[in-house]
C-alpha cells in the first residue's frame, strides 16, 4: 500500500495528482470503523494531519477560515468561534466524547457526508463556503451545494476539502444547536437542528433553518424560512414553524428512530426555538 | 513502513502495514497489554492512550499517523506522579471488572493533569466517553474527591 504523511500542502497537492485514488486521512473517526481488510485494501492513504495549512482557525478578509483537518477539540475550544459563530462551537461539543473530539476534524465530518453529521446543519446555516484543492487547481463551493445526494458529495477524484471559510453573521444573531439522541454524549443524532434569526422592529428579519437525520443529505428547510420573515415575532408563529418543519422533511426509519418520531421531535426542537427567538 | 516513536518516554521503532491500529500494535508489537479492546469501534474508551499528551481512541489510529509521536499508555502511569491517583482510584472502588479500567485512568489522568480539581460535572464530561458496565461511576467519582487540596 501507498502511504503519504506529507508536510506541506504544496506536497499534498503533487502527491494527489500523482495518484488521485489516494484516500485522505484525517481524525480517522469514522475511516478506522471498518473492518480490517477493507482498511488494508485501500489502493493508498494520504495523512493530513501534518500539513499547517489544512489546519487552524483564523480571520482572514471577514471571513473566518476554519482548516479542514482541524479538531472540534479546537473548535469547541476557540474564542473566535464561541464569540461569532456559537452555533458552530455547540455542535463541536457535542460531537462523539473527548478522544472523538481531539482527532474528529470538520472536514472529515463533512467528506463522510453523513445525513447525521452535527456540524452540518451548522455550517448550513452560518452560509459557508468551501474551498476544495485539486488537480485542477482550487475552487470554491457554497456549502448548500455541496452534498449532492446520500453520501454524495461534490469533491472530485483526486479532489480534497481545504478549509471552511465563515462569513461573519449579521450582528446580534440568535444562533441555537440543538442534537436529540440517546443520551448526552457519545450518540449519532436523531435529530439535529441549527437556527440563525434575527429580530428587528417587532418582526422576524432573517430565519436561517436546518436539520440533519431528517433527509438524504443535511439541509436547509426553505419553506419554513421562507414563511417566517416578516412574521410579528409572537409566540403564535412558533407553532407554524414546528408544523410546517416537520412537513417540509422526509426522514426514514433506521436503527436509531422512526420517521414519525423524528418529525414529532424535529416539529418540537424547532417549535422551541422559535419562541427562544421571539421570546 | 518503519516509524519512530516514544512510548511511554522510551523510543522505539516499529514496522507493518500502515493502516494496522496502534492498539495492535501496543499490544502485539510492543507487549503493552494494558491497554484494552472493548468494542474496535470508538464507543466505549476502553483502548484510550495519550497520544502526543490527548486522550485518544487507539483503535481508530492508524500506523500512518504514529510517526515521530508521543504515547502514553496505563503501563507508564503507573509510576511516577499519577501512582498516588491510581491507588486513589482502587481504594475508592474504581475498579470491579476491571475491561474498563486502563482506559479509564488514562482519560482520568488527563484531565488531572489540564485541571487539577475538576467539578463532577467536569469528570462526567471527560469520562463521557469511557463506558463502565460495573461501578455506575461512584467508585471512579470517589477518587477525584480525596485529590491533595479537596479535602
Ligand atoms: C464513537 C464515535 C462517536 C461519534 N460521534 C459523532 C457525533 O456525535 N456527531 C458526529 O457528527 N459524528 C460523530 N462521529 C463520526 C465522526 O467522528 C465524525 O464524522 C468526524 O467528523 C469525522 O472526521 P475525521 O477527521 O475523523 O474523518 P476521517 O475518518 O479521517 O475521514 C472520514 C472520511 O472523510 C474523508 N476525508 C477526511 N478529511 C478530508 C478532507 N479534508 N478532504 C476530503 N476528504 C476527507 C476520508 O477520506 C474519509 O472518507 C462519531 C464517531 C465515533 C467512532
Ligand atoms: S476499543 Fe477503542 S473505543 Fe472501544
Ligand atoms: S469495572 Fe467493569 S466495566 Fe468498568
Amino acid at each position: 500500500m501507498r502511504a503519504f504523511a506529507p508536510k506541506s500542502l504544496e506536497e499534498t497537492l503533487l502527491r494527489l495528482a500523482e495518484h488521485p485514488d489516494l484516500r485522505p486521512l484525517a481524525g480517522c473517526t469514522d475511516l478506522m470503523v471498518s473492518e480490517p481488510e477493507d482498511r488494508r485494501g485501500l489502493p493508498g492513504v494520504l495523512d493530513l494531519q501534518s500539513v499547517p495549512e489544512l489546519r487552524g482557525i483564523e480571520w482572514r478578509g471577514g471571513s473566518l477560515e476554519i482548516g479542514a483537518v482541524t479538531p472540534f477539540s479546537e473548535i469547541r475550544d476557540s474564542p473566535e468561534v464561541q464569540q461569532s459563530f456559537p452555533v458552530l462551537a455547540e455542535a463541536a461539543s457535542k460531537i462523539g466524547g473527548w478522544q472523538i473530539q481531539n482527532r474528529a476534524s470538520l472536514g472529515g465530518n463533512m467528506a463522510n457526508a453523513s445525513p447525521a453529521g452535527d456540524s452540518l446543519p451548522a455550517l448550513l446555516v452560518l452560509e459557508a463556503q468551501v474551498v476544495l484543492l485539486g488537480p485542477e487547481g482550487r475552487r470554491t463551493v457554497p456549502y448548500g451545494e455541496f452534498h449532492r445526494g446520500y453520501r454524495e458529495t461534490a469533491l472530485g477524484p483526486g479532489e480534497i476539502i481545504g478549509w471552511v471559510q465563515l462569513p461573519k453573521p449579521p450582528e446580534g444573531a440568535t444562533q441555537l444547536f440543538r442534537k436529540v439522541g440517546t443520551r448526552e454524549a457519545q450518540a449519532i443524532s436523531k435529530v439535529v437542528v441549527a437556527l440563525l434569526a434575527s429580530v428587528s422592529d417587532g418582526q422576524i428579519s432573517e430565519y436561517r433553518l436546518a436539520a440533519g437525520s431528517v433527509a438524504e443529505t443535511p439541509v436547509r428547510l426553505t419553506e419554513v424560512e421562507e414563511a417566517m420573515v416578516g412574521q410579528s415575532a409572537r409566540a403564535a408563529v412558533a407553532d407554524q414553524a414546528g408544523h410546517l418543519a416537520a412537513q417540509a422533511v422526509r426522514p426514514i426509519d433506521d436503527v436509531r428512530s422512526t420517521a414519525e418520531y423524528r418529525r414529532f421531535v424535529l416539529a418540537q426542537v424547532v417549535r422551541r426555538m422559535t419562541l427562544q427567538l421571539v421570546a | 513502513m518503519k516509524s519512530e516513536l516514544v512510548v511511554n518516554g522510551k523510543a522505539v521503532v516499529i514496522e507493518g502495514h500502515p493502516m494496522d491500529r496502534l492498539l495492535d500494535i501496543l499490544r502485539e508489537e510492543l507487549d503493552l497489554t494494558g491497554t484494552k479492546e472493548g468494542c474496535g469501534e470508538g464507543e466505549c474508551g476502553a483502548c484510550t492512550v495519550l497520544l502526543n499528551g490527548e486522550p485518544v481512541l487507539s483503535c481508530l489510529v492508524p500506523r500512518v499517523q504514529c510517526e515521530s509521536a508521543t504515547i502514553d499508555t496505563v503501563e507508564g502511569l503507573a509510576t511516577g506522579e499519577s501512582r498516588s491517583f491510581l491507588e486513589r482510584f482502587v481504594d475508592s472502588g474504581g475498579v470491579q471488572c476491571g475491561a474498563c479500567t486502563p482506559g479509564i485512568i488514562v482519560t482520568a489522568w488527563a484531565l488531572l493533569c489540564d485541571n487539577p480539581h475538576p467539578s463532577r460535572q467536569e469528570v462526567q464530561e471527560a469520562l463521557a466517553g469511557n463506558l463502565c458496565r460495573c461501578t455506575g461511576y461512584e467508585g471512579i467519582h470517589r477518587a477525584f474527591e480525596h485529590g491533595e487540596g479537596s479535602e
